[in-house]
């Protein structure tokens, strides 16, 4: 990480070193205790401190949506978080969609409608589309384009990743803007 | 990311005691803006004081008919509020067009006030910026300034303010209330940011051991008759080059009131009162706007790659009063322009 030119002019700033942390957190259903420094974020905890590394770390600055995952039952950037802050929360992943080996309606889809190139932004996307669904606004494939725009896929498979959420939403295509669904 | 201590603050009295006791702490609440800052090396707080468990996270009626937003009630809670949707869709849609859903999960009503600039030199800390590190200089105004300010600006920051609802706000004439060592106090939104002056560095007019609790909005909403439209470089998921927030009160095709406000142009949603003046008692006409416009516009100037923002300002203007008389505001979905 790059110093600011004032710290490298004034020399290593001064910190005193926190003590690490213990937080407890729900994932994927398992009660889960972890010490951690306070600078952890969510992200870095669920891949580095619970090896649960389906959660993929993109930009690390909330731009790409690679690290989505559901906090209570919202999706947010786990990037942007701090793991000491999730106190008591309940998380899921990418590997907790799943019911055994049956996939969840999300993943069936996105492998039918071949949703994905290279897969880096996968988990985040479908994790994504759970939590779009779950706040039940969309009623069109723009509202879902507009929605999954924290999203990024820069292999470029938007068009399928609409068509396998419209799938899962509406059970077919969804209707062209303006024309709202019921 | 530096080292820090983690707290979390018990009450407000609580978390005004701990930010007056150490000024180089920082409160946290969605952090979707200071932990970027902080991996970025621009924010370096001794202390993170977690207030997200504080009860701030309600949304009240006010005696005088307003309604009352909570500090931490998130963006997207406040968006789809069954009275912010009714009474409000002005704010709605403003909080809608910015950020994306993840981060609208995440952010708080008094974080998304707080926001600090997306200048490019602002993040970078290997260049000169008098709001990072005051006296450095402006890298900015002779360097790649396309979505630099026009308005407002000074010889030490042309940096714009980044919200989306915080124009929407101001043009609603929202008012900030912020707890400290001396007591709670209420703030017009239009005192609340400031501009760059020769102090660059201070983005608002909160004092260093307050803490906002609450926005409040007046009764007023312009719910009939308004639009937020927001031009950008992507359809979805940008800063604005410039924004408009357009509020009116018709009687047949008269203007009885109405409220402007513009983003990505100033350091703070940029509002002339001249301009509503103007079109008080006005026809909702073409040439009322661009009289409104202009009056608007007046004294802004470009720094080169952002010249075109005030032509883009003064037809987005137009646009946005023409949707707001129509009654046909921008969908934030169905981005076509019409």
């Amino acid at each position: 990480m790059a110093q600011s030119s004032a710290a490298a002019r004034k020399g290593p700033e001064k910190f005193a070193k926190p003590a690490k942390m213990t937080v407890a957190l729900r994932v994927n259903g398992v009660e889960r205790k972890l010490t951690v420094a306070p600078w952890t974020t969510l992200l870095d905890a669920l891949r580095l401190h619970l090896d649960l590394t389906g959660t993929k770390k993109g930009c690390d600055h909330g731009q790409c949506g690679a690290c989505t995952v559901l906090v209570d039952g919202r999706r947010i950037n786990s990037c942007l978080t701090l793991a000491v802050m999730k106190e008591g929360a309940q998380v899921t992943t990418i590997e907790g969609l799943a019911r055994g080996t049956m996939l969840h309606p999300l993943q069936q889809a996105f492998i039918e409608h071949d949703a994905f190139q290279c897969g880096y932004c996968t988990p985040g996307q479908i994790c994504s589309a759970a939590g779009l669904i779950a706040e039940g606004k969309a009623r069109t494939a723009d509202d879902i384009r507009e929605l999954m725009s924290g999203n990024i896929c820069r292999c470029g498979a938007y068009p399928n990743i609409v068509a396998a959420i419209e799938e899962v939403m509406f059970g077919k295509a969804a209707p062209k803007s303006g024309e709202a669904r019921r | 990311m530096n080292n820090f201590e983690y707290a979390r603050a018990s009450d407000v009295a609580d978390a005004v005691r701990r930010i007056a006791a150490d000024p180089a702490a920082k409160f946290i609440a969605g952090g979707t803006n200071l932990i970027d800052l902080m991996k970025e090396n621009v924010a370096r707080p001794s202390r993170l004081i977690d207030i997200t468990h504080l009860p701030l996270d309600k949304v009240e009626e006010t005696k005088d008919g307003g309604l009352r937003i909570g500090a931490l009630v998130p963006n997207s809670d406040l968006a789809h509020h069954p009275q912010i949707e009714a009474r409000y869709p002005l704010l709605a849609s403003a909080i809608l067009a910015g950020a994306s859903q993840q981060l609208r999960n995440m952010a708080s009503t008094g974080g998304n006030l707080l926001q600090r600039t997306r200048c490019f030199y602002f993040y970078d800390t290997t260049t000169p910026c008098n709001k990072r590190e005051p006296g450095s200089g402006c890298s900015a105004i002779e360097g790649i300034n396309r979505n630099h300010a026009i308005l407002g600006t000074s010889e030490h920051c042309i940096a714009t303010h980044p919200s989306d609802m915080c124009v929407a706000l101001a043009a609603l004439e929202a008012r900030v209330l912020a707890t400290g060592k001396g007591g709670e106090r209420s703030i017009a939104f239009a005192d609340f940011h400031r501009l760059p002056v020769d102090t660059p560095q201070t983005d608002s007019n909160l004092r260093a051991d307050e803490i906002i609790t609450a926005v409040e909005l007046p009764p007023k909403g312009f719910a009939g008759n308004y639009s937020y439209l927001k031009i950008r470089d992507r359809l979805s998921y940008a800063f604005a080059l410039v924004s408009i927030a357009a509020g009116l009160e018709l009687e047949g095709g008269t203007i009885k009131a109405a409220r402007l406000a513009l983003g990505g142009v100033a350091h703070k949603p940029w509002r002339v009162p001249e301009a509503e003046a103007q079109l008080s008692g006005a026809p909702a006409t073409r040439e009322s706007f661009q009289r409104a416009a202009e009056t608007v516009l007046r004294g802004a100037r470009g720094f080169g790659h952002n010249d075109f923002k005030i032509e883009l300002a003064r037809r987005g203007i137009l646009r946005a009063l023409a949707q707001a008389a129509r009654g046909t505001p921008q969908s934030q979905s169905d981005k076509r322009i019409k």
